[in-house]
């Protein structure tokens, strides 16, 4: 496929200020151009659709040692969930943590073509590399775990941010990752006794350094290495009641460190950081107060975690937390520390409408997408799969268009939890050009991804169609038609390929892996040998057989970057 | 001569990748820094006595000598035409292999199941059931102040795992106990000198009773030290180096496991010994694992293949699970051949489940017990087998190994096995690891490359290659039907 012709689409391209405009897009050797021969070039009739760029996800485990242990972990996950051999696809198994092949399908016929894998423990990134070698037509990268890495805290408590950024740019080559992952900074190294950091201002045992250090040192390194993505932070204390105001002091600590309003800091799925109240009985909405702060500052964005009622499974680098929520639900629980860098947990976990904070938790991930005016600083995200299966996506794009679906829900949650929260006190539907925003655009935008979530000359052709016709239609009383559309692409063309016709996959081209190779040549020969030294103390793996060869990615894309460090 | 550093050994689940190797004229010819098994596998894996190097096909129940065109041709032949075929082994090759193995399995509609279905199939059962708490082999080195081996012998089976990632080993929060074992050891072999000599010197034959190492509490557990416990029914010479040796009951470790849960509650139990251990002792262990700043426990076949099985491995996990109430407790599987955790790595990710995986109704199903090897061979269902990196004519029941010689078999492996013996076709292929490249699974999950050291016989493929040869034949023959 050489060319293609996109017809008479309604087109929603938010970052070429495109509205619904209806235009065509011309595909030429599966980049966007402005013209191209009609006569020669396949034409697809989008009369009566929408056109948007591929769907980009800023964070869901999709691939790697955690996430495999968590397949491992529940075949009753997988039972009633099936994809049966096809002549184009490979069989596979869901729900919750689909299998990489069917990962790849799902996102593919949900109009998604690009999706990052936010937790990746360096020691393992072979791991996550081979996963995504068998992660079929979706582009992927994976963030480096680095926020309780050794290095990067010795290299903080003694203030060597220029070393730590060489160390960073390292392990971006070493791991072949895209940015940096800060996941309860210092709690992890604390979990491998078995405790954590109450606060951001709270020491890491041993270690003499703060997790507001941590952060701040990270976010000055991210700046020297010119990362296109910022930190991407998994706040402290992350899913206790109360936490907000820590939420709230963890934005506000890299304040002073802003250039020209750039966002400097990515608070990832906030809705498990936006809980206010003292305890469990006590428990509210702190999204509001988190609203407002990001209404008035430049510098932060933002995922959702939107929760689905549904049963899925949980599971992050924050190995405390998870030990908590084995203690609450009493499911089964995966405990696998990462000497010298991470931790990680998984517990199972279903979450319910009659349970007054699971519907807290609903109400408050609804609050935050409504409540901040600007699109472009929050980000629709189900953490998947921690607070749903990505595949429910659909399912939030209903009930931020349409009043009607959000009233819906609210009417059968738990009584205290509809009583608490702001969702029936707000008005706001969010139009397709916003959600074009949240779901493809504003992230793309925040990931630094030049040729993504647009349809300008010279982007990756990665485009979805989907059967929705907002001349005719009135969304926002419609919510279950918007959901369908949204469920089953009537397209999606992945670099200029059509891999999905009518939600079904058509072909399975494979997606490029990015990462960032950060150019400091000099800096790099200095803290090779200073690792070197180091290395055989810190780990049980040799230092020459650590890195990941680029030749390991089926189709590696490397985004090049000039530090300000040499 | 050239020297080939950080190979990593692809013998056992401790993956050491600190190997050095000399080789002269495409032959290794020094080992560095490995165990003698090691060792043995680098010096020794071209010796002929064990390996043919061109393929074989069965006719008139000979084997002979045929090229590999034809081993591939018939050997996609059989798969085509079978019904159900097996498709087993895997453990010993790459996860480049594996994969391919599985799209192969599922090109054929047959079941792919590798050799944890006979060794740590219960484990996988119990982490099911209950969870898992672990961690990397590194964590235990810096933090571990107490080690448990449970049913298992690391001083024979993984023999660098102590000095590498456990006890001998100097991390940044827990120091070796190297010199304290020296030092007890230098005492030990003292005190059978002397004992030896009294021996000679008393003109009666007189009985000297031995020293037995009896239930007292050693001196050196006072201190602030790393402590390592063996749990077994025999004192192997992993027991020899432990602070405490409990001598369990053979196939009663899980009342042991079930009465260690109750102590770590402060229940009373109102016995004198549970699996023949007094229950002052194990009071005292308790203590000491409840004590603990970081503790793990190992497991082996003891516990997996003993009776109980899986609920042996239930009450392993919980009791960690119980322990990290009180303090940090870990778990870990001592997994046997070098890439076992990496097949079930593998078939996790491309079928959601780790082993015994029925691809027949075109999508993965799991029941073991039912979609594994063992028992498809013995009900007979199976009419045919490939057997890849694996020997389970040796390790099979009797019936199950009957049908699997009574119906076609396939063998791809670099060594002359029994299986391969009684195999209809053998492709002999290179030694991953050694003449073929590719990745493996340490125990703890840690991937590590494995390396090219020396060049295969022109005859020999590298697994990954000869499977996607027979894939791409399969699919001719099909496309072929299909038209």
């Amino acid at each position: 496929m050489t060319s293609l012709l996109i017809k008479n689409g309604f087109v929603f391209d938010p970052l070429n200020g495109v509205k619904g405009e209806k235009m065509d897009i011309a595909i030429e050797n599966g980049k966007i151009v402005e013209k191209i021969n009609e006569r020669e070039a396949k034409i697809i009739d989008a009369s009566g659709m929408i056109v948007m760029p591929g769907g980009v996800d800023i964070h869901s485990h999709i691939a790697g040692a955690k996430v495999n242990s968590g397949r491992l972990l529940r075949p009753e996950d997988h039972f009633k969930d099936v994809e049966p051999k096809t002549p184009i696809t490979r069989s596979g198994v869901g729900y919750s943590i689909p299998s990489t092949f069917t990962t790849g399908y799902r996102y593919a016929r949900m109009g998604y073509t690009t999706v990052m894998d936010p937790a990746m423990p360096p020691l393992k990134a072979r791991h996550t590399h081979e996963e995504f070698n068998d992660t079929p037509i979706i582009d992927k990268a994976a963030y480096p775990l680095l926020g309780d890495c050794w290095f990067v805290l010795e290299y903080l408590k003694k203030n060597r941010i220029e070393e730590c950024a060489a160390y960073v740019a390292w392990m971006l080559k070493a791991t072949k990752g895209y940015a940096i992952k800060i996941v309860n900074p210092g709690g992890l190294e604390a979990w491998g006794f078995g405790r954590n950091v109450r606060n951001i201002d709270d020491p890491v045992p041993n270690f003499g350094i703060t997790p507001r250090e941590i952060i701040r040192g990270l976010c000055k390194v991210n700046k020297l290495l010119n990362l296109p993505h910022t930190i991407h932070v998994h706040t402290n204390n992350l899913g206790k009641p109360g936490n907000y105001i820590n939420t709230l002091e963890t934005m506000r600590c890299v304040e002073d460190l802003v250039e020209n309003g750039k966002p400097a800091i990515h608070i990832t799925h906030c809705q498990f950081s936006a809980f206010a109240g003292d305890d469990w009985r006590t428990f509210d909405s702190g999204a509001e107060a988190i609203a407002k702060y990001v209404n008035a500052h430049s510098h932060v964005t933002l995922d959702m975690g939107q929760i689905i009622f549904t049963e899925t499974t949980t599971m992050t680098a924050d190995g405390p937390f998870q030990f908590i929520l084995y203690e609450l639900s009493g499911n089964k629980w995966v405990n696998s520390d990462v000497e010298t860098e991470t931790s990680a947990g998984i517990v199972p976990f279903q979450y319910k409408r009659k349970s007054f904070v699971h519907a807290m938790q609903w109400s408050i991930a609804m609050e935050l997408a409504l409540l901040i005016q600007d699109p472009w600083k929050i980000f629709l995200t189900t953490d998947h799969p921690n607070a749903g299966p990505f595949t429910h996506y659909p399912r939030v794009i209903s009930w931020l268009i349409s009043r009607k679906a959000r009233e819906k829900i609210l009417e059968r949650i738990n009584r205290k939890a509809q009583r608490k929260s702001l969702v029936p006190t707000i008005d706001r539907e969010y139009s397709l050009y916003e959600i074009a925003v949240i779901t493809r655009a504003g992230q793309s935008k925040a990931l630094g991804l030049k040729n993504k979530g647009h349809l300008g000359v010279g982007a990756d052709a990665d485009i979805a169609i989907y059967n929705l016709n907002p001349e005719t239609l009135d969304l926002a009383q419609k919510p279950k038609t918007v959901r369908k559309a949204f469920e089953r692409a009537a397209y999606t063309i992945k670099d200029g390929n059509i891999t999905v016709k009518n939600g079904e996959v058509v072909s399975t081209p494979s997606g490029r892996t990015f990462w960032v190779n950060v150019e400091a040549p000099q800096a790099e020969i200095e803290i090779s040998k200073k690792l070197q030294q180091k290395f055989g103390e810190y780990y049980t793996v040799k230092y020459e057989n650590y890195p990941v060869p680029e030749h390991y990615l089926a189709i590696p894309a490397s985004i090049n970057v000039k530090a300000e460090v040499q | 001569m050239r020297v080939v550093s950080n190979v990593t050994c692809p013998v056992c689940g401790s993956l050491c990748d600190d190997i050095e190797l000399i080789v002269e004229n495409n032959h290794v010819t020094k080992v560095r820094n490995a165990c003698a098994v090691g060792e043995a596998k680098f010096l020794a894996f071209a010796d002929p006595k064990h390996r043919r190097v061109k393929p074989l096909i069965r006719k008139n129940g000979e084997l002979v000598e045929a090229s590999l065109d034809e081993a591939i041709r018939r050997t996609a032949k059989i798969l085509a035409e079978a019904s159900y075929p097996l498709l087993y082994g895997w453990s010993c090759t790459s996860t480049e292999a594996i994969r391919v193995g599985l799209e192969l399995a599922e090109e054929v509609g047959g079941v792919a199941d590798n050799t944890s279905t006979v060794c740590h199939g219960p484990s996988i059962l119990s982490i099911q059931n209950v969870g898992f708490s672990s961690c990397t082999l590194g964590q235990i080195r810096h933090r571990a102040d107490l080690v448990i081996y449970w049913g298992c012998n690391p001083w024979s089976a993984h023999p660098r795992h102590l000095e590498r990632y456990t006890t001998f080993t100097e991390g940044r929060f827990q120091k070796s106990i190297w010199i304290r074992y020296l030092t007890k050891l230098r005492a030990l072999i003292g005190k059978k000198k002397a004992q030896r000599a009294a021996e000679l010197a008393s003109p009666r034959k007189e009985v000297i009773s031995k020293p037995e190492r009896t239930f007292s509490l050693p001196p050196t557990l006072t201190a602030k030290q790393r402590k390592m416990i063996v749990v077994d029914v025999r004192k192997t010479r992993s027991a020899e180096i432990a602070d405490y040796f409990l001598q369990v009951k053979p196939n009663m470790d899980y009342e042991l496991l079930q009465a260690l849960r109750m102590l770590v509650f402060d229940r009373e139990l109102d016995l004198d010994e549970v699996a023949g251990i007094p229950i002052e002792l194990l009071e005292e262990v308790t203590d000491v694992m409840v004590g603990c700043r970081f503790g793990i426990l190992f497991f082996g076949l003891g516990l997996t293949m003993s009776s109980a099985k899986v609920r042996n491995i239930d009450a392993g996990i919980s009791l960690v699970r119980d322990l990290n109430k009180k303090t940090k407790f870990t778990i870990m599987p001592m997994r046997g051949h070098f890439n076992v955790t990496g097949a079930n790595v593998a078939f996790t990710w491309q079928t959601g489940y780790p082993y015994a995986v029925d691809f027949s109704q075109g999508f993965p199903q799991y029941n073991p017990g039912e979609t594994s090897a063992v028992d498809i061979l013995a009900r007979g269902d199976s009419d045919a087998a490939l057997i890849v990196a694996s020997d389970p004519v040796a390790h099979f029941p009797k019936r199950a190994v009957k049908n699997l010689v009574e119906n076609p078999l396939i063998v791809i492996d670099p060594q002359v096995t029994p299986t391969s013996l009684m195999a209809d076709i053998v492709i002999p292929s290179a030694f991953v690891g050694i003449e073929a490249e590719g990745t493996a699974y340490r125990m703890d999950r840690v991937p590590l490359p494995l390396k090219k050291v020396v060049e295969p016989p022109a005859t020999c493929l590298p697994d990954e290659v000869i499977l996607q040869r027979i894939l791409k034949e399969v699919r001719k023959l099909k496309g072929g039907k299909a038209a």
